[in-house]
């Protein structure tokens, strides 16, 4: 009925198979000029060009009105590639390899290019634009109202949702009758006929194309009117409540003489360093606006020499280690210890184990980590009334840690449960079945063929685990936060992963400070890759069997 | 099939010693059995009361159900746009996973399969690539799909589609490899038997291929399909409008603020999200049960 892998039952089936392929090194190129073209692979391929061809023009013309050439051009050239490839009766492992390859590109290597190139930067709060847009932040926040500056009746509107939507300022002048629309980006004269103006008060009642906010929706975001700075050629309109503005003048003025800020009414300057991106004044006070600059390997060394960075990263590179390894191993020895007790032909039932068993990997894990922190709880969690003990589990660094390493077993076994069996199943039971006859020990059969075998098909499963937990953010965030943090340091936790502290350092309190974080981001890459790349390249040797 | 002993009439003459017997071969195996199911089931079962438990606050929620009714659901449904979340997630996570097991489907073939330049530095390149801390590329993709939404809309920021082809970005990756171990266990010589017999590569690919790794496809995408249900941090920058959420971002939102009132809701929606992962799992079952032996490799 069955016949071993290469035994002589498969050679039976197709008799002169093996001599031909032994004696005349076949390369896939005499093979496939012999394959013919089917019908139903012409049609297919003729749908799916169609339907590249489809996209790329209904990509095209929003390109094209743009007058995005650059991404003209790329959508061409890959649009071009496509055809080629798919036409051609060449390159066959790329006709594999580019569909999945083109998504990796676009939506992985790309964005993580470009987060790496910030890493390299002073991005962040502050720093965020060019040097153009940090004078004229600079000009239009210090706006002041000045005698004789013009002033406006304010409708606040919107041209989307009145809670979310960008805001503009709807002006009237008084006094000249004319309208305008202002936003962040510059003010625009309107068209006397598209407004309704109140002959009453003087406010733009009515515009096309923007929802005018009433009163309430307009007071429920007063921060954001406030905030809102409309740039002109003498200076500023900002709002004064939410009925009037004033075209006010800027105090600080940009001076390309000296490629300073002036102030007007003190008299300071701050001059621009191109090295910091920022403004800075003889006594040394900066400007809280900065621009985007390339800072080369500074954030790198702040990394490795700022005390408040670099102290406490060897602690928690440890627990990180320990984390990962053991979230992986845990729950692999778990999975497989359990795949391996129900993996016999002599057991009823394991249908419903397994449906039972995996019901953990089937809730959705954000919401069972909060759900498990919930059961942590010392006064009314589930796990302290259910085995009558009174340990504050988030309280102490070690059952802290215990408790994450316990959720992250119990959502992560199943899935090492499912992996290990579909591997199981994937072994021909012969081969244990000729080590038993040869007089082995199950355990030593397990061990000789079986163990062997699972390793090949789910170590870069296992790495990948790794570096998945590496970085397990949610793990941490959803459960204790990174607590509990010492006295003495509030910003360096008994559970924190390099990833949660460096969230906080770089995204905390002080401000986003992306050049930063990608920086310690790199760090951690290249942590877990050295340590992947290690443990592929022993794994390595085990593929070579197949290879 | 050979006689075992634990047969009825094997089993009517037992001895004690053949009960040690059966219970060292079969007997320890429903033990472990019936712990780890233990283990899996006790947080589930506290979900249950929570959802069930009238009160619906994480304060007055037992193990055993105090109570029973339904009224945590019905508020689901009444103060939430639950329904838009599940239906956004549910078809999301099942093109999404669709899409991801057949593309990395491709590639482990390819990679199995083929040996051409570049295929040991791109498998290396895979899996370095997944290892970058992925969320914190999250600015650049934020930026990313600043332009993205001016220029096409229909698959910007609030549609599922953007998110899609998120997520189609990771879809190579652990999956390509979970998937190149199987292909590689398959012997070549049924492919290449094929080939001689004139098979194009393509005819390998999908009539050979992929019915012998059926059963690594349904493990593939059952994976695939429960990341995209569990994933947070990518679509709750992406989907900010209430209607366009996914049940992980609405969820979240749900118990952000107060979550001790509304848990008894959050326990409701998370038994329902659990639905439709349950349900796929039963679906292909039998594709994960039926081993790779049992199918192809030996007719």
């Amino acid at each position: 009925m069955s016949t071993s892998l290469s035994g002589p039952g498969s050679a039976e089936q197709a008799p002169g198979r093996e001599p031909v392929r032994r004696g005349l090194p076949r390369t896939s190129r005499t093979a496939r000029n012999h394959a013919p073209i089917t019908a139903t692979g012409l049609v297919v391929k003729v749908v799916l060009l169609g339907l590249v061809a489809g996209i790329a023009i209904w990509a095209a013309f929003p390109l094209v009105e743009a007058e995005h050439w650059v991404g003209l051009g790329i959508l061409a050239a890959t649009t071009a590639g496509l055809f080629y490839l798919y036409l051609t009766r060449r390159h066959i492992p790329a006709k594999y390899l580019v569909p999945g390859t083109l998504f990796l590109i676009a939506f992985q290597v790309f964005p993580v290019l470009y987060t790496a190139s910030t890493a390299f930067t002073n991005f962040g709060d502050g720093h965020r634009g060019s040097k153009d847009d940090a004078i004229v932040a600079i000009q239009t926040s210090s706006v002041k109202q000045v005698p004789g500056s013009t002033e406006y009746s304010l409708s606040i509107a919107t041209k989307g949702d009145p809670a979310t939507g960008a805001l503009v300022f709807l002006l009237s002048d008084p006094k000249t009758k004319e309208v305008f629309a202002g936003d962040a980006g510059g003010l625009r004269k309107l068209d006397a006929g598209e407004v309704t103006v109140s002959s009453l008060s003087g406010k733009i009642t009515a515009a096309e194309g923007y929802t005018i906010l009433n009163i309430g929706q307009a007071s429920g975001r007063s921060d954001a009117v406030t905030a809102l700075v409309v740039p002109t050629s003498g200076g500023a309109i900002r709002s004064n409540g939410l009925t009037r503005a004033y075209e006010g003048k800027a105090v600080r003025a940009y001076d390309v003489g000296c490629d300073c800020i002036k102030d007007g009414e003190t008299g300071k300057t701050w001059t621009a360093d191109a090295a910091s991106g920022s403004f800075v004044a003889a006594d040394g006070e900066r400007l809280a606006q900065g621009w985007k600059v390339n800072v080369g390997l500074k954030n790198f060394s702040r990394v490795l020499t700022d005390p408040n960075i670099s102290g406490p990263f060897f602690g928690t590179l440890v627990w990180n280690f320990a984390f990962a390894i053991g979230s992986t191993g845990l729950t692999f020895l778990l999975g497989l210890a359990i795949a391996l007790a129900l993996h016999s032909p002599r057991m009823r039932g394991t249908n419903l184990y397994r449906i039972l068993l995996i019901l953990p990997y089937a809730m959705p894990s954000f919401a069972m980590l909060l759900v498990w922190r919930d059961m942590f709880n010392t006064d009314f969690g589930l796990i302290n009334n259910l085995f009558g003990l009174g340990v504050d589990w988030f309280g102490g660094s070690w059952s802290a840690r215990i408790a994450v390493l316990l959720v992250q077993l119990w959502l992560g076994y199943p899935y090492m449960f499912l992996v290990a069996t579909g591997a199981l199943q994937a072994i021909p039971r012969e081969l244990t079945e000729a080590t038993s006859v040869d007089g082995a020990t199950p355990w030593q059969s397990f061990k000789a063929v079986t163990l062997p075998l699972l390793l090949v098909a789910l170590s870069p499963l296992l790495i990948a685990s790794f570096a998945y937990n590496f970085n397990n953010v949610n793990a941490i965030l959803f459960t204790t936060e990174g607590g509990p943090f010492p006295a003495d340091n509030p910003r360096n936790g008994a559970t924190d992963l390099l990833i949660t502290y460096t969230y906080r350092l770089a995204f905390g309190a002080q401000g986003a400070e992306y050049g930063l974080a990608t920086t310690v981001s790199i760090f951690i890459f290249a942590i877990v890759a050295i340590v992947a790349a290690i443990s592929f390249s022993r794994t390595r040797k085990q593929e070579e069997v197949y290879s | 099939m050979t006689t075992y002993a634990d047969t009825p009439v094997a089993r009517r003459n037992a001895t004690g010693r053949s009960t040690g017997r059966w219970f060292a071969q079969v007997g320890w195996r429903h033990l472990v059995g019936v712990l780890a199911v233990a283990f899996s089931l006790f947080p589930i079962l506290f979900v249950i009361s929570a959802a069930l438990n009238p009160l619906g606050t994480l304060s007055s929620t037992e193990l055993v159900p105090t109570g029973a009714s339904l009224e945590n659901f019905t508020n689901l449904f009444q103060d939430t746009p639950f329904a838009h979340w599940f239906l956004n997630s549910l078809l999301l996570a099942g093109v999404a996973s669709f899409a991801s097991i057949f593309l990395s489907a491709l590639a482990a073939y390819a990679f199995s399969r083929m040996r051409f330049a570049g295929r040991r530095v791109g498998l290396l390149a895979l899996l370095l690539i997944q290892m970058f801390p992925q969320f914190l590329a999250i600015v650049a993709i934020f930026l990313i799909f600043t332009t993205v939404t001016a220029l096409w809309p229909a698959i910007g920021f609030n549609t599922p589609w953007g998110l899609f082809l998120l997520y189609m970005g990771t879809a190579l990756g652990a999956n390509t490899w979970l998937m190149k171990g199987f292909f590689d266990t398959l012997p070549k010589e049924l492919d290449e038997s094929a080939t001689m017999d004139g098979a194009s590569h393509a005819q390998v690919f999908f009539r050979i291929m992929l019915p012998l790794v059926a059963p690594i496809l349904a493990v593939t995408g059952l994976l695939a399909f429960i990341g995209s249900i569990n994933e947070f941090i990518i679509a709750n920058v992406f989907l900010t409008e209430p209607n366009s959420k996914t049940l992980a971002v609405g969820m979240f939102g749900l118990v952000a603020g107060e979550r001790n009132n509304n848990f008894g809701m959050f326990a409701a929606g998370t038994l329902l999200t659990a639905i439709p992962t349950v349900l796929v799992f039963q679906l292909l079952q039998r594709y994960i049960v039926s081993g790779l032996t049992a199918g192809a490799v030996k007719g």
